[in-house]
């Protein structure tokens, strides 16, 4: 298998003001790896969108990312309600957020779309009552 | 223009001081919805808000907007100016609407 640098990061369910941490660490370690700026933008919008949704839907998650050469790859999996129709979720403006996330200026049903839109890659596997698992990759 | 001018303007303050006071901005960007500015706040955009709050702080910093401009008087928290400071996050406040601070400072760039 192609040699990649693994990350993993534990997002904390219950602390809004801490999520985008992890993104936040990812961004600088590509900048560090000279990757394109427009790339590094894509995969700090996806994860970001990730976490903020770990953290209003699932009581947190881990993600598990690999920087390759011309590719970064992330796993995010949460053991949350799961999505019950995810073509409906992935629908702009939809949402199912609580009241105090609208009011932190989230929750305008951006999350998926910007994560589907950021990456060339996403698949969502899901189980309601299980949890989810997204794998997004992002080529520079 | 570049940043530190919006200092100069009447009617702005600046709050922060990030570390990139010299950058050129690339536009003007409103926005208070975070998910929306996440996917559209340009690279190198002053971004003008209401929205003052921890995240705001992660969106602009991973978005790589040059400053934020906090309108209509709302104020940072403890917590929102260690944070800037951390992330080296320009930072100026205004008492004039979104609107108007973002015109005020369009107008500066043409100018």
């Amino acid at each position: 298998m192609e040699n990649s640098i693994h990350l993993h990061y534990e997002v904390d369910g219950d602390d809004f003001t801490r999520a985008g941490e992890a993104s936040s660490d990812v961004k600088h370690k590509l900048k560090k790896l000279n990757v394109p700026s427009d790339a590094i933008r894509r995969i700090a919008i996806a994860m970001y969108e990730g976490e903020i949704n770990m953290v209003a839907h699932a009581d947190g998650g881990v993600i598990d990312v690999d920087i390759y050469a011309d590719k970064l790859t992330m796993v995010l999996n949460d053991v949350g309600p799961g999505i019950s129709d995810v073509s409906l979720a992935i629908q702009e403006g939809y949402s199912t957020a609580s009241q105090e996330v609208r009011s932190l200026g989230f929750g305008a049903g951006m999350g998926l779309p910007n994560m589907k839109k950021s990456s060339d890659e996403m698949t969502i596997e899901t189980e309601v009552g299980v949890g989810t698992k997204i794998t997004m990759t992002v080529n520079y | 223009m570049v940043v530190n001018k919006i200092a100069d303007l009447e009617g702005f303050s600046v709050v922060i001081e990030g570390e990139a006071m010299d950058r050129e901005i690339s536009g003007l960007y409103c926005c208070d919805l975070l998910s929306v500015a996440m996917g559209n706040a340009p690279s190198g955009s002053c971004w003008c808000t209401v929205m003052a709050n921890m995240n705001t702080l992660a969106v602009a910093s991973l978005t790589d907007c040059a400053c934020i401009v906090l309108c209509c008087n709302v104020r940072c928290d403890d917590n929102m100016l260690m944070k800037a400071k951390a992330e080296g996050i320009t930072v100026f406040a205004t008492e004039m609407p979104v609107f108007e601070a973002a015109l005020t400072i369009h107008k500066a760039i043409g100018e």
